[in-house]
């Protein structure tokens, strides 16, 4: 599971060691991109507000207060946390309907995603939208789509529009491994490769698509090599470490931002969760759950650098989490309080 | 204060289910993301993970336990610090049910149709005349180059305005309509695209999103199936999704139904399926006149619009008023012809076969009044109830099928409005329920044709 970046060669190891300034300091001889101690700790944060965040609306949706299809992130936090650390203001972001982490990673409010999800007038869709269809043109981010596979072509649109403007943003379009065998997958990177979109595609590899493990559904199951007949680059990457992520976004935007077209990027990561809520998750094994958790934890990893690395206190990570915690709680308290939409709201929003 | 773990549960419809088995104990200490216990239903097992920190308290309800309600309290946990004893102690026997309580009152939908509506007494008929002032030169021109005049007109005034499709820039246009625009405006406002029209369509609507105003020249409305999923699910639906911040200010354009013996995957009239989707407007004009003002409208309506033309009236001229600003609103019908004994109603190509048949019966003393919708939805409903009120008798005309089809539903709208004002039942003249057939003579019976609008006119007027 654990692949490291393969294109290690245009990181620059940052040394950790007291070193610094000696010509004769020690070899590094890892290749793994490093975090700076205020780059971990936001990666912890960030990551723990979306794990937190899913917790709860897991929490709700067992209550009844959160109705419909709810799609949980857990698991694969390091992806859109990691990615949104190697972008630049105005990159917009586009997903699928797996998309609670990538709207608070873009820094839209726990209270307007969570009251969403309860279908109230305080969500960003004033609950006429639901889990899988959120939108902020002040935070670029352009859904939340429903249909598996659309989101491909929109977030091209974005890329286009870009291209168009001569505007230097980057479209990040997020999708996974299932939505990675649509057939409008494959026309947009044509299209994207033809006229040199700046567009980064992030397939998210969870293994599984629904029920169906990437080996049941895909005759090419690397992706990173879904671009190769139209010769855009593509690369692994270790999507449970933040720092490869992190490195591998660098690289990617790098390439789309300087005109020379779309770049793939296959992370590898793990849903915890079923695919949503009523999911009986009979097509894996509860070992396999388990051994991801406990070895491949995208947050665990960064909370003993903290620890170990970064020598932060026990005390300190114990408040950034309580601080996670109370977000999530008033948030959910607002979800929960927050009046449903007055009823005029039925036929507000059909056309401009 | 001490934590409720309440019975999940795994979807909206499910009332009950079995406690498994508990995967932690009285006095276990508990971490967010840990697994509590697994619920099962008959369809499909849940695990039960903490989303708090502490330590298990008591557990109510045992493992194995069948018929759990949704939200019974199961076990508490005690926060840090507090005593894990007394936190199991208060209460512990009421299931609480927090959920109903905490949401709103519910409040009765707004009712949408009581009774049958009593007939109104009016509906105000709409004034097509006025919108070309006296004294306006009039230029004969085609459909075709009346939509391209639209398109060049609104991309000289509006840098967002491009147009992409296929063999639009280089070819010129697989019909030339969009003739000469590659030249003027270059190959970064006239898009040639592959033959993709799925992709293509998303990424214009992805554009859009952002704010450009894209027109989606599609070579015909058949392969717009290809990307009818973009059409409606993005384009349509998402601004009612996103509480109105996103709209999606797009044209989708080019010929639509049948042409000449083009077989039956090429000549498919979708008037009528995009009529159905609420958050779109769906513009059919006739004249070349019309086309062109309808179609600057369209460009510059904030909302996405179907705008469907027809191959054999691409060449046909019209007289068109020669304006720096010549916009046709959307959602207003036209009078063609005005007239006193019945209301022919049609759109596109169908209005040839009422204008011809309106000529004839001339000639036997039946004054038709003749309505061209232009616009399918939203439709100008009012302009014929107001027609149907003078005249008391309906014939609608469209190429498209029967079933649910455009026509299905001026019938319906003039029954619901204008029924005591009907002398007979309001008659349908479509396209037959069958595929397009090749052959010539065959295809000539699946449309409709004059004598048939004539007959229809005829059974209505009790001739």
């Amino acid at each position: 599971m654990a692949v490291a970046a393969r294109k290690a060669k245009s990181v620059a190891p940052k040394s950790g060691t007291k070193a610094s300034g000696s010509r004769s300091a020690v070899k590094i001889i890892s290749n793994i991109p490093q975090l700076t101690r205020d780059e971990d700790m936001h990666a912890y944060k960030e990551m723990l507000l979306i794990r937190r965040f899913e917790e709860k609306s897991g929490q709700m949706y067992g209550m009844g207060l959160i109705g419909g299809f709810c799609h949980l992130y857990i698991g694969q936090e390091a992806v859109v946390v990691g990615m949104q650390m190697a972008s630049k203001p105005g990159d917009q972001v586009i997903t699928g309907y797996r998309d609670h982490g990538h709207m608070l990673a873009c820094g839209m409010e726990s209270r307007g995603v969570l009251a969403e999800l309860t279908g109230r007038r305080g969500g960003y869709s004033r609950g006429k939208g639901g889990s899988m269809h959120m939108f902020s043109r002040e935070k670029k981010f352009f859904g939340g789509h429903g249909i598996v596979g659309a989101q491909v072509s929109l977030g091209t649109g974005l890329g286009f529009a870009n291209w168009y403007r001569n505007d230097p943003s980057v479209s990040l379009v997020y999708f996974g491994d299932g939505a990675a065998n649509q057939g409008q997958v494959y026309e947009s990177f044509n299209m994207a490769a033809l006229w040199k979109l700046p567009v980064v595609y992030i397939i998210e590899n969870n293994r599984y698509a629904m029920g169906t493990s990437v080996n049941r559904a895909s005759a090419q199951t690397d992706f990173s090599r879904r671009g190769l007949s139209f010769n855009i680059p593509g690369e692994q990457v270790d999507g449970m470490d933040i720092r490869a992520v992190k490195a591998a976004g660098e690289r990617a935007m790098e390439h789309a931002r300087s005109g020379k077209g779309p770049y793939i990027l296959e992370m590898q990561t793990y849903r915890y969760r079923g695919h949503s809520m009523s999911d009986p998750a009979k097509y894996r094994t509860k070992d396999e759950v388990q051994k991801m958790r406990e070895e491949h934890d995208p947050i665990e990893q960064v909370r003993a650098r903290l620890i170990n690395q970064w020598k932060v206190a026990e005390d300190e990570l114990k408040a950034i989490d309580a601080k996670a915690r109370d977000v999530v709680n008033d948030a959910a308290e607002f979800a929960t309080h927050d009046p449903e939409p007055d009823v005029a709201e039925l036929y507000t929003d059909i056309l401009l | 204060m001490p934590i409720d773990i309440l019975m999940p549960a795994l979807s909206p419809t499910m009332e009950q289910g079995k406690l498994a088995k508990w995967l932690k104990k009285v006095g276990d200490k508990i971490k967010p993301g840990d697994i509590l216990a697994e619920i099962e239903t008959d369809k499909a097992t849940m695990e039960v993970e903490a989303v708090d920190e502490g330590v298990l308290a008591s557990i109510l309800i045992e493992g194995g336990t069948d018929n759990v309600a949704v939200n019974t309290r199961i076990a508490v946990i005690a926060g840090e610090g507090e005593d894990a004893n007394a936190a199991a102690a208060p209460a512990a026997a009421s299931a609480a049910a927090p959920v109903a309580t905490a949401a709103p009152a519910a409040v009765a939908a707004p009712a949408i149709v009581t009774a049958p509506a009593a007939p109104p007494a009016t509906a105000n008929a709409y004034d097509a005349s006025s919108e070309v002032p006296a004294g306006t030169e009039m230029v004969a021109t085609t459909v075709r180059e009346a939509l391209r005049d639209a398109m060049a007109e609104e991309m000289r005034a509006d840098g967002n305005v491009f147009v992409m499709g296929e063999e639009v820039a280089e070819y010129q246009g697989a019909y030339k309509v969009t003739q000469g625009l590659l030249q003027e405006f270059g190959p970064k406002r006239v898009v040639d695209t592959p033959i993709t029209e799925h992709g293509f369509a998303g990424i214009a609507v992805g554009a859009a999103y952002e704010g450009l105003r894209p027109i989606v020249e599609f070579m015909t409305f058949n392969f717009a199936m290809q990307a009818i999923d973009h059409i409606i699910n993005s384009a349509a639906k998402t601004l009612y999704m996103s509480g109105g911040q996103l709209g999606c200010p797009i044209v989708f354009r080019g010929p639509n139904g049948a042409a000449a013996r083009v077989g039956a995957q090429h000549s498919h009239d979708y008037a009528a399926w995009y009529s159905n989707v609420p958050g779109l407007k769906v513009v059919m004009p006739f004249t070349a006149a019309d086309a062109k003002g309808l179609l600057k409208s369209a460009i510059r309506d904030p909302n996405p619009v179907v705008f469907l033309e027809n191959e054999i009236l691409y060449g046909q001229s019209f007289p068109v008023p020669q304006m720096d600003n010549w916009l046709v609103p959307i959602g207003k019908a036209r009078i063609h012809r005005p007239g006193k004994d019945v209301t022919l109603v049609s759109f596109g190509i169908g209005m040839t076969y009422c204008i011809k048949a309106a000529a004839e019966l001339e000639k036997d003393g039946i004054d038709c009044e003749i309505i061209d919708l232009r616009t399918i939805r939203p439709m100008d409903i009012d302009t014929v109830v107001a027609s149907v009120m003078k005249t008391g008798r309906c014939v609608a005309v469209e190429e498209g099928f029967p079933q649910s089809g455009v026509t299905a539903e001026i019938a319906t709208r003039v029954m619901e409005r204008a029924f005591d004002y009907l002398d007979a039942p309001v008659i349908r003249i479509t396209g037959k329920d069958v595929p397009m057939p090749y052959a010539a003579n065959l295809e000539k019976l699946a449309l409709p044709n004059v004598g048939e609008v004539i007959a229809a006119v005829k059974a209505v007027t009790y001739r």
